[in-house]
């Protein structure tokens, strides 16, 4: 009874930092629509900021002095990302703005490894708070029960805030209908300035505030980005008292998690994510999703026609630039242009989805690694030959996008987007955890091609050909009819359904078929690797292409391989210097600022404005 | 006090507004009418700055407010109700009003709550409610309150007789020449011939975004072929 009281008591301890990220995430993203993938690189400054200053700072007046000055601090440092990196991109089209701040996730990275090194730093411990109280026999520390009561303070001085007060009331009006916030002479600029203040220094607050637990290191932005989610979304978007709810109910799993299911603990919080939103598909507390009505910036999209001769003159020479490559070129450059072709696919199997059918994914990976995976696992306990296991990579991953896809289509917009996150964590959980089939961390190793492709030239030709046709039929699909009824969903479901198409089942098919797409990129990657890894089931893996597809433009019907290769070539070459990060998310955000249409969006303005391409009504 | 010369707009590549040039003196109420898609809406919003004209220029009171931020032009006097009413219904009729609160303006009303519920006294029962408990009728009052409180000197409707019931649109008449009287000047777009005769004593009739007719009620009524020609309902 004791022990149990103990572990609900830590882990209402652990909600506190939990709750202060998620509620900033939550309340940018209910003003700005910006979804902050930076949150908890924010949440990480915070920590290292509070660090330095409990070392200048002494005494108790200093401990707590430098997390409320760490949380102000990271509060600036979110605003000066707000007005530099996001003010030039809100007009861009919706989510277009991740982009950004994944930009300034890689930079922060670089700069706290400047700055504070690469080792983890060990919190120091809250004076006066040092030691512990026996409750039923069992230790408990100060320094938890101080957290759990402060965390109510918070939480009720934030609900104090944002349903009292002037402020609070605008930022709710503008979650709503910014627009027309801003026609009723309310400078948005400045309120959305002002909510980046807020949700980073709250970030900054809980990470400071977790330091005598958790001391500081680099890893702990993404590390909390996944429980952020999760909790802003099983407490339901944009309210307080869910994401404190959610905040606690993770925590507390977590603590006992830890204590009775070791194996489980890192899909345990997914699936409670999952089994809430089957039954509450906006969240504990959430209401219905209304934004997003009046939101709507930007051009509208335009309509999609086959490419016109010039383009289709410039395919044909990359395509045969690229046929002739193993000729001309080493065996390095075959192999690095065999896993940025492999790595194009997978990005226009999410760019089909998102582009043609507005569903952001954020876990895709889950169909590159699953295809992966299920080739890998093929070769290991069935010897399957490559051809084969090449077949299956795909139908396995397409098998496993018809059930995560009749799930995760309950739910729509950011919903959806979690779910897809969750199951994406599902798939590299069981990878990494169950060690006994997939090998865990240490991955599957010695799959290699058949003997007749086992050369780089001839795997070459192999991924050449598979990949290529991959992307032309993902391309073909856009413009069958089938891809116009997918436009159609995603631009009025209503009008859509209206018409007679059933919105979700065409979604379905759709989610289905890049699904298969991306096993398809997995198993030629297995191939081509010879090994896999947990770490390509990783949600990181999931927002590269997701990057990738913004990078290359969502408006357009080549964004996907364009963007990816741009990327990933970018990374192969960077990736030699020692801050790559830094310069790979400065390259990010510049390329953000200065084509917010994306590298083919950009590229069509230009060249419509030369000349060399024609503009719509001309063709009209 | 504001004045349109050859304003232009499009939406993407459609050209919806072409070459507008009228203007609405001091005191008046002006109705801008037209049948459906003739442009209306697109002239309020070009006034506001919510859509940017691509050539052309807004005066208000002297001065060019052309490329603006809306909260801008909204801060100098110009007050925009729209016609999707764009309440905020997770607000409360309370918390509406305050979000359109602004400092007082020289030469203008001050408005307050209790000023707003006199002209709407329906609202003042409903203070604490949320904005999607409203009736049609109530929110599109509640949308002219709101823009009330931040105290404008010119005030932009469009089409407030629209989809609300009879009673409440003679209502919404009597309001609009209580607030004549208290020195506002309007510009009023509607479809509802009968209402704008109740209200205006100025008419622009545009079509297909071109303004066909420019003049005053009077004017409009010696020529019923005008009246006929582009306003058949």
């Amino acid at each position: 009874m004791g022990l149990f009281i103990a572990q609900i008591l830590t882990g209402l301890a652990n909600a506190g930092a939990l709750f202060m990220v998620a509620s900033g995430l939550s309340l940018i993203f209910g003003v700005t629509r910006v979804v902050n993938f930076a949150h908890g690189s924010f949440y990480m400054l915070g920590a290292y900021v509070g660090y330095s200053l409990m070392q200048a700072l002494p005494g108790v007046a200093g401990f707590w002095g430098a997390i409320l000055l760490a949380g102000l601090i990271v509060g600036v440092i979110g605003v000066i990302v707000e007005i530099c990196v996001l003010r030039p991109v809100y007009r861009a089209p919706e989510l277009f703005q991740l982009v950004a701040t994944f930009g300034v996730i890689l930079v922060i990275q670089d700069l706290t490894l400047m700055i504070w090194g690469p080792q983890d730093l060990l919190g120091p411990r809250a004076p006066g708070l040092k030691g512990i109280i026996r409750i039923m026999g069992e230790p408990v520390p100060q320094y938890d029960i101080a957290l759990i009561a402060i965390t109510p303070f918070v939480a009720i001085g934030l609900w104090y805030l944002i349903t009292r007060t002037r402020v609070g009331t605008l930022v709710r009006a503008a979650t709503q209908d910014r627009e027309m916030v801003g026609a009723l002479g309310v400078n948005q600029s400045w309120l959305f300035t002002g909510v980046f203040f807020l949700g980073c220094a709250l970030a900054g607050l809980g990470g400071a505030l977790q330091l005598p637990k958790g001391g500081a290191d680099l890893l702990m932005d993404f590390s909390i980005l996944g429980a952020v989610f999760v909790v802003v979304v099983i407490g339901g978007m944009g309210s307080l008292p869910g994401a404190y709810l959610a905040a606690v109910i993770i925590s507390i799993l977590n603590v006992f998690g830890v204590t009775y299911a070791p194996q489980s603990t890192l899909v345990l919080m997914f699936v409670v994510m999952v089994v809430v939103l089957m039954i509450r598909p906006f969240g504990l507390l959430g209401k219905e999703e209304v934004a997003g009505e009046h939101g709507q910036t930007g051009e509208p999209e335009r309509p999609i026609k086959p490419a016109g001769p010039r383009i289709r003159l410039l395919v044909t020479t990359l395509l045969v630039i690229l046929a002739l490559l193993p000729l001309y070129s080493g065996n390095f450059a075959v192999v690095l242009v065999t896993d940025i072709m492999i790595f194009c696919l997978f990005a226009a199997s999410l760019h089909f989805m998102l582009g043609q059918g507005g569903l952001v994914s954020f876990g895709h990976a889950a169909f590159f690694g699953g295809g992966a995976y299920a080739a890998a696992l093929l070769v290991t306990y069935a010897s399957t030959p490559m051809e084969l296991a090449l077949v299956l990579a795909p139908v396995s991953a397409g098998l496993a996008a018809i059930v995560i896809g009749w799930v995760c289509l309950r739910s729509t917009g950011v919903y959806f987007a979690m779910l897809t996150l969750a199951f994406g964590q599902l798939l590299w959980s069981l990878a990494f955890q169950w060690g006994d089939v997939t090998g865990g961390d240490d991955g599957l190793v010695n799959i290699w091609p058949s003997a007749w492709a086992s050369d780089n030239t001839v795997y070459y030709y192999l991924a050449f050909t598979l990949c290529v046709g991959g992307i032309l039929l993902l391309r073909q699909a856009a413009h069958a009819p089938f891809g116009y009824a997918l436009r159609a969903a995603r631009d009025s479901t209503r009008q859509a359904e209206a018409t007679g198409i059933n919105t979700k089942r065409v979604q379905w098919v759709a989610f289905t078929f890049a699904g298969t797409m991306a096993g398809l990129a997995g198993g030629l990657f297995v191939f081509s690797k010879g090994s896999i890894f947990p770490n390509e089931l990783e949600t990181a893996r999931s927002f590269d292409a997701l990057i990738v597809v913004f990078l290359g433009g969502v408006k357009t019907l080549s964004g996907g391989w364009v963007g990816g290769a741009f990327f990933e070539g970018a990374k192969d070459y960077l990736t030699r210097f020692e801050y790559w990060r830094l310069t790979l998310g400065l390259l990010i955000i510049f390329v953000v600022i200065l084509g917010p249409e994306g590298i083919v969006g950009s590229l069509r303005k230009a060249g419509e404005r030369i000349g060399l391409l024609k503009t719509p009504e001309d063709a009209t | 006090m504001l004045e349109l010369k050859g304003v232009n707009s499009f939406y993407g590549k459609a050209h919806v507004l072409n070459d507008l040039n009228f203007s609405v003196d001091r005191g008046r109420v002006v109705a801008l009418l037209g049948r459906n898609g003739a442009g209306k809406t697109t002239t309020m919003k070009s006034i506001m700055q919510l859509v940017r004209p691509r050539t052309g220029t807004v005066t208000y009171q002297g001065q060019d407010i052309t490329g603006w931020s809306s909260h801008r032009v909204a801060r100098n006097g110009l007050g925009y109700v729209p016609e999707e009413r764009r309440i905020f219904t997770q607000l409360t009729v309370a918390e509406n009003l305050e979000v359109g609160r602004q400092p007082p303006r020289e030469g203008c009303t001050t408005w307050t709550e209790d000023m707003v519920f006199d002209l709407f006294p329906n609202l003042a029962e409903r203070r604490q409610n949320y904005g999607k408990a409203l009736s049609g009728g109530e929110q599109q009052m509640l949308t002219i309150a709101r823009t009330l409180m931040g105290n404008p000197a010119f005030i932009l409707l469009d089409e407030p007789s629209e989809g609300i019931a009879p009673v409440i649109v003679e209502q919404m008449a009597r309001a609009i020449l209580q607030l004549k009287q208290d020195g506002l000047t309007v510009l009023l777009s509607e479809q509802n011939l009968h209402f704008a005769q109740a209200v205006a004593d100025g008419v622009v009739i545009i079509e297909h975004g071109t303004q066909q007719f420019v003049g005053s009620l009077a004017d409009l009524q010696a020529h019923p072929d005008i009246r006929d020609q582009h306003l058949s309902i």
